[in-house]
């Protein structure tokens, strides 16, 4: 790559930023119901995409884990809401934060000795034993049944209380996953992002030059852990309970599928990811039930055959000016 | 004391059928770079095919013979399909690939054979006493079966035209292909045989506990795991590092239980990967 590359302008991004920000923010609006939620979800699983991304696509690491920390987010939401009363909005990302970065300090510190298959094996590998944990801990976590609680209210403390609809959550979802788009942009054009994305080019130059690659990604797999952790805070306060299936393998397999439908390294791939594969799923489960997985299985594979680059990897360049 | 002895039974007994998933798992692996996740669901999809023709004959061998064949070609099938085109390019996309395909393969198995339980009847009946526990005599027997097929396969590339062609492939494809090797040929047959081993254990698995469409994520996971702590790519390391995996779990399942067991695997191969990313059971390398 020549040193001086020119910088294309960002004018025709942020156009096309600001016209999918004032979609999203009417589409609650005009949408049915049904769809309204279905457009908050898809912005969840987003988001949860996106954090996936800062490893796969930046960092050149496949994490299939990343249920674990969605889950600990559930869950961490869950404890709030469940032992403070009233229950608290703020607290309930607090706690779901710090459960995702705990969980997220003790993967990173582990699996980034590893690489590649490896790496890959481990997070899944931790990724089970916390889903077996919460799965046989009956007493702390409900076991199999999961955990339900009340939605709390949207509070600023002092001034103002309203209850959530599902429109002014989904406008609070928008607003947490634009908050987070927006920071993760700019950490992957930092100069630590810089780094990141020489790790996947090449580890051992880069370590060559001096920087100490396991310690980047140990806070990139942190990093891409609370992100993951606040869209599991999202989900368990839309859907007002915390379940183990969501600590399951299929949800990281789910994360992993969405990166390489909508384009790995994009950041906006993943969500458009997400998005496709909830509307085939949807379109395909009305006449296919639970069978969907079988022909999505198979575009999926086909995908990476033909289309590695995801649907969005053409704007790759773009979308990272 | 009489647990201990029974646990260390079903540990040796679980091991075997362990060693057999992952020897199938590691051969593709130390041959052509893949890491198959779908090896789970095809031992998955090789039992219920082994079900069925028990089901229709009641003929327990014709069902392990018939079972790897169909998934043999099978294998081979998706290998031409799904993996040839990817040579050449990011191990983790056949990783990506692979899930995709045990994602179809495990609703295949959902929508052709329902979610329920299905049994194979023991091939050998009767039980031996120990102590004064019973034990039934067939678990024995598949243990020392999937030692034989285990045996056979070293043998065949020891020995064998095309395990020598198989081995010389592992070794340097490129100079394997100078030689005249077809070595896409190779890919296809080790992919094959990988596949064929995997249906025969799910086939000898089948007994045990009964065959269900999940079991094939369950089995990968521990192929895996016992194929990293044996040292990727080795097969005799595997192999023990399935029966040492398997007794731990066996030996944890006294105290507590079963699900928890698993437990264990995850921390031997945690622990693995950290002080002995080479495997457990290789020589150390220079």
């Amino acid at each position: 790559m020549p040193a001086a590359r020119p910088r294309p302008p960002a004018v025709g991004y942020w156009i096309g930023f600001g016209v999918v920000v004032v979609l999203l923010v009417i589409a609650p609006l005009v949408l049915p119901p049904f769809w309204q939620r279905f457009a908050t979800e898809i912005l969840v699983w987003g988001l949860l995409a996106m954090s996936s991304d800062i490893l796969i696509g930046y960092t050149g690491m496949v994490s299939f884990g990343h249920s674990a920390f969605f889950g600990l987010g559930m869950y961490g939401a869950a404890a709030a809401l469940l032992t403070v009363k009233p229950p608290s909005l703020g607290l309930a990302l607090f706690y779901g934060l710090v459960a995702a970065g705990a969980a997220a300090v003790f993967v990173a510190y582990f699996a980034t000795r590893l690489r590649d298959i490896y790496f890959a094996i481990s997070t899944l590998v931790f990724s089970q034993i916390f889903y077996v944990i919460i799965f046989t801990w009956t007493e702390v976590t409900g076991g199999e049944n999961g955990l339900t609680f009340s939605q709390p209210r949207l509070t600023i403390p002092g001034i103002w209380s309203v209850r959530f609809t599902p429109v002014t959550f989904h406008w609070f979802v928008l607003a947490v996953v634009l908050l987070s788009y927006l920071l993760v942009r700019r950490i992957t054009q930092s100069p630590f992002g810089m780094v990141l994305q020489s790790i996947r080019e090449n580890e051992p130059r880069t370590r060559a030059i001096g920087y100490h690659v396991e310690r980047y990604k140990i806070v990139a797999v942190m990093l891409s852990g609370l992100f993951a952790g606040l869209s599991g805070v999202l989900y368990a306060l839309q859907n007002k309970f915390a379940a183990p299936d969501f600590v399951f393998f299929v949800v990281s397999g789910e994360v992993v599928i969405f990166n390489v439908m909508g384009g790995m390294g994009t950041l906006v791939g993943p969500f458009a990811g997400a998005a496709f594969f909830l509307l085939l799923r949807e379109g395909l489960s009305r006449f296919l039930t639970e069978y969907y997985l079988i022909p999505l299985g198979i575009i999926f594979v086909i995908m990476i055959i033909f289309l590695p680059q995801g649907l969005l990897g053409f704007l790759r360049r773009r979308l990272n000016a | 004391m009489d647990q201990i002895l029974v646990q260390t039974l079903h540990g040796l007994v679980n091991g075997m059928v362990l060693a057999m998933v992952a020897s199938g798992l590691t051969l593709i692996f130390g041959i052509m770079d893949i890491v198959n996740f779908a090896h789970g669901d095809l031992m998955m999809l090789g039992a219920f095919v082994g079900a069925s023709v028990v089901g229709v004959t009641g003929n327990y061998w014709l069902a392990l013979v018939v079972a790897a064949i169909v998934i043999a070609v099978l294998g081979a099938l998706l290998q031409i399909t799904t993996l040839r085109p990817l040579i050449g390019r990011d191990p983790l996309t056949t990783i990506l690939a692979t899930f995709g395909v045990s994602l179809v393969i495990q609703k295949y198995a959902l929508w052709q054979w329902g979610p329920s339980v299905r049994r194979i009847n023991e091939p050998v009946p009767g039980e031996f006493t120990l102590f004064h526990l019973q034990y039934p005599w067939y678990r024995v027997a598949t243990a020392v079966l999937a030692g034989l097929i285990i045996g056979g396969l070293w043998l065949f590339l020891k020995y064998g035209k095309y395990g020598i062609w198989i081995r010389a492939t592992t070794q340097d494809r490129v100079m394997a292909q100078a030689m005249g090797i077809p070595v896409p040929l190779v890919y296809t047959g080790v992919f094959a045989i990988g596949s064929a081993m995997a249906a025969a254990s799910g086939v000898l698995f089948g007994p045990f506990a009964g065959v269900t469409q999940t079991m094939g994520f369950d089995f990968t996971l521990r192929a895996f795991i016992v194929v990293v702590v044996g040292g990727m790519g080795n097969l005799g390391g595997s192999i023990l590092a399935s029966i040492f995996v398997s007794l731990l779990e066996s030996y944890a399942s006294i105290v507590v239980s079963p699900a928890q067991a698993v437990i264990v695997s995850f921390v031997v191969l945690v622990l693995t990967m950290l002080f002995r990313p080479t495997g457990l059971f290789v020589p150390t390398p220079k």
